[in-house]
């Protein structure tokens, strides 16, 4: 048991967790066969029984029944639902396309039925398991309320709402010029992109994966991995100091986390030239700030001739363009990431002297 | 005595009742029609729907659920102001009221778990719409729309988040607002704000950016407090209001829930 839980807890830890899920999505689209039947909804029962089960270990207890955290509990259930839903009939309308036939919902899209009575009472249906789940979670769970507000005592961790943690925990790895501003801005923008750079015709009005793969695994990716997956560990695994802590493991606020991580300038001005950081900080940042250039202007034109050659024949070269700089962006997150967990590396550009750091 | 029907046939034949209904009772499909074209709730909906879209397994009846929770948001909420005054002396001591000595206190609760849950129903209805596909044309729009009302609802929850000015909510509003601070050239803190400067003078400072044009202040206090109830209670409602029905005039318009061309 005990070793079950500590193999839990080093799973859990960020980098194995995110790598995890951006493997369980990549995997999962490809094998969708295996899971879009009753197996996946089996998984997803086993899933909630390993949950409840987990409820014996008091550290698990105490974070998860924290009433504001309860809607993450619900929000993975849904979300691990809908997906599961979304991919069934996407997998069954596949089948009957490849086979010649077309998707479920044509034959019926052209059938009419009256909205009255039979949309209504669906609509009135709904509404009212919504009200009696509602209602039975307000009963069941008191809104929290903590003590009176005291500016002079922060607590320790400090944590924003939970649908704003994901952002919260990108806080490790970018500045919060970055995190907090630049990357929600990103976010918004991006979505009310997607119409108009996704020109693909097909797939429109119906469930399928084979008609827009791309779309829907970088859709996948982004919903699932680089929000949800990160709501998750900012919520469920961030202790006191924003450390990382397991899910089996005891909040203690005395961990002491080694500080390691070393900007770029330092690994090359310090470790291979031996020189010393230059006084100017334009000489000191410029092999930073030419990385990140070209990490902008390189991909593109080589992505154009390679892996995208068919959007950019498709798209044309200003929605092409918009179409990768926003998917960059996107990979800027794992990135970024990586190179913190596998070479320690702080900044790529650090510009404290004007708040510029990247 | 007079059998039930013929008690119906006389209460149908009322001024009151004629001038309440403008149709038959929707027994026929004359009636149904009617029903959905002469009452302004119903007439959200065409007379008529395409068959696959009335499947809950298409819409997961998401949209809908959301626009309601809205509503019980509403409802709750005006009952919740009734009670709650927005200052640094009231505030969190009308909370616990809210919960103590009014009857039927557990509007706080439904506020309060209905405005979690309209956030997730908000994300699997963009989910729903996405793996349907439909957002592209002719509903594009549509959709920018939509990404605006998700970008309400949760600046609706952030803001109401401060309310019952307790530890949970001043500093969680702090660390979010926090945030404000690094805004590019905005804010104090942020890239490029040192390039604005007359003479040696900076342009942004902590008592003039983004962050202090968010809270009313240089921390969360007083300021922050009636600006967030006013955003939190009219001005974001208000203007949200104003998309959904843009939004939903615009499925109409639109074509309709989306099925294959
Ligand atoms: C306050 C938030 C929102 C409310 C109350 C709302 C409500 C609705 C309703 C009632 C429908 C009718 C079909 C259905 O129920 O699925 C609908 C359709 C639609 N919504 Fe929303 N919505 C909201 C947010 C969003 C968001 C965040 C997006 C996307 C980013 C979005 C995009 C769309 C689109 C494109 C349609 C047309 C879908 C179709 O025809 O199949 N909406 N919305």
């Amino acid at each position: 048991m005990e070793a079950f839980k500590s193999l839990i807890n080093w799973l859990s830890a960020p980098e194995k967790l995110i790598g995890l899920s951006t493997v369980f999505v990549l995997v999962g689209l490809r094998t969708r066969q295996l899971w879009t039947n009753l197996a996946g909804l089996i998984g997803l029962v086993a899933f909630v029984v390993f949950f409840l089960f987990s409820f014996q270990d008091p550290n698990f207890r105490i974070i998860v029944t924290k009433p504001d955290n309860v809607p993450i509990v619900l929000l993975f259930l849904f979300v691990g639902f809908f997906m599961w839903l979304s991919m069934k009939q996407a997998w069954e309308n596949d089948e009957r396309i490849a086979a010649g036939g077309e998707p479920i919902e044509k034959s019926e899209y052209k059938e009419k039925v009256l909205t009255w009575p039979h949309l209504v009472y669906i609509e009135l249906i709904c509404l009212v398991l919504m009200t009696v789940g509602l209602l039975l979670w307000s009963i069941l769970i008191q809104a929290p309320l903590e003590e009176p507000a005291n500016p002079a005592k922060t607590p320790n961790p400090s944590k924003a709402p939970w649908y704003f943690l994901g952002l919260q925990e990108m806080l490790v790895y970018y500045d919060p010029w970055i995190a907090g501003v630049v990357l929600p801005t990103l976010v918004i923008v991006g979505l009310m992109a997607i119409p108009y750079i996704d020109r693909n015709t097909k797939g429109a009005g119906y469930y399928t994966f084979k008609e827009r793969p791309f779309a829907i695994t970088v859709f996948m990716f982004g919903f699932v991995v680089l929000w949800v997956a990160l709501i998750v560990i900012g919520t469920f695994l961030r202790g006191p100091n924003w450390n990382f802590f397991g899910p089996y493991e005891y909040w203690d606020g005395h961990k002491l986390e080694a500080l390691v991580n070393v900007n770029l300038s330092e690994f090359i001005y310090v470790k291979w030239m031996g020189t010393g950081l230059p006084q100017f900080w334009l000489v000191r940042e410029v092999w930073g700030l030419i990385l990140v250039a070209l990490y902008f202007v390189l991909p593109p034109p080589i992505l154009a001739r390679t892996l995208f050659k068919d959007f950019y024949k498709q798209l044309g070269i200003e929605r092409y363009s918009i179409l990768v700089m926003f998917f960059l962006c996107m990979v800027a997150l794992p990135v970024k990431m990586m190179l913190r967990w596998f070479f320690n590396l702080k900044y790529i550009v650090a510009i404290p002297e004007y708040f510029l750091n990247v | 005595m007079p059998k039930t029907s013929d008690l119906m046939d006389q209460v149908k034949r009322t001024q009151v009742w004629r001038s309440l209904f403008r149709h038959d009772i929707p027994r026929d499909e004359r009636g149904r029609a009617q029903v959905v074209l002469t009452n302004i709730f119903l007439h959200l909906h065409p007379v008529r729907t395409p068959k696959s879209g009335i499947r809950v397994r298409y819409t997961w009846c998401m949209g809908g659920l959301t626009f309601f929770i809205f509503m019980v948001e509403v409802v709750t909420g005006i009952m919740l102001m009734f009670y709650y005054r927005p200052t640094l002396e009231y505030a969190y001591t009308d909370i616990i009221d809210l919960g103590e000595q009014v009857p039927l206190g557990i509007m706080r609760e439904i506020h309060r778990w209905g405005a979690h849950l309209m956030i997730i129903t908000v994300w699997l209805h963009m989910l729903r719409v996405f793996m349907t596909g439909s957002y592209k044309p002719p509903r594009e729009f549509n959709w920018a729309i939509g990404v605006i009302l998700l970008l309400l609802t949760l600046m609706l929850s952030f803001t109401g988040y401060l309310l019952p000015w307790d530890q949970l909510a001043i500093w969680a509003i702090t660390v979010g607002s926090n945030m404000a601070r690094a805004t590019p050239f905005l804010g104090h803190e942020g890239p490029g704000a040192a390039f604005l400067k007359i003479g040696d003078v900076g342009l942004v400072h902590a008592g003039n950016d983004a962050r202090f044009g968010l809270l009313a202040g240089r921390f969360v206090g007083e300021g922050a407090l009636l600006r967030f109830y006013v955003l939190h209670c009219l001005a974001i409602p208000f203007i949200a209001t104003i998309l959904m029905a843009v939004h939903f005039w615009r499925v109409r318009k639109d074509g309709g829930i989306s099925g294959p061309m």
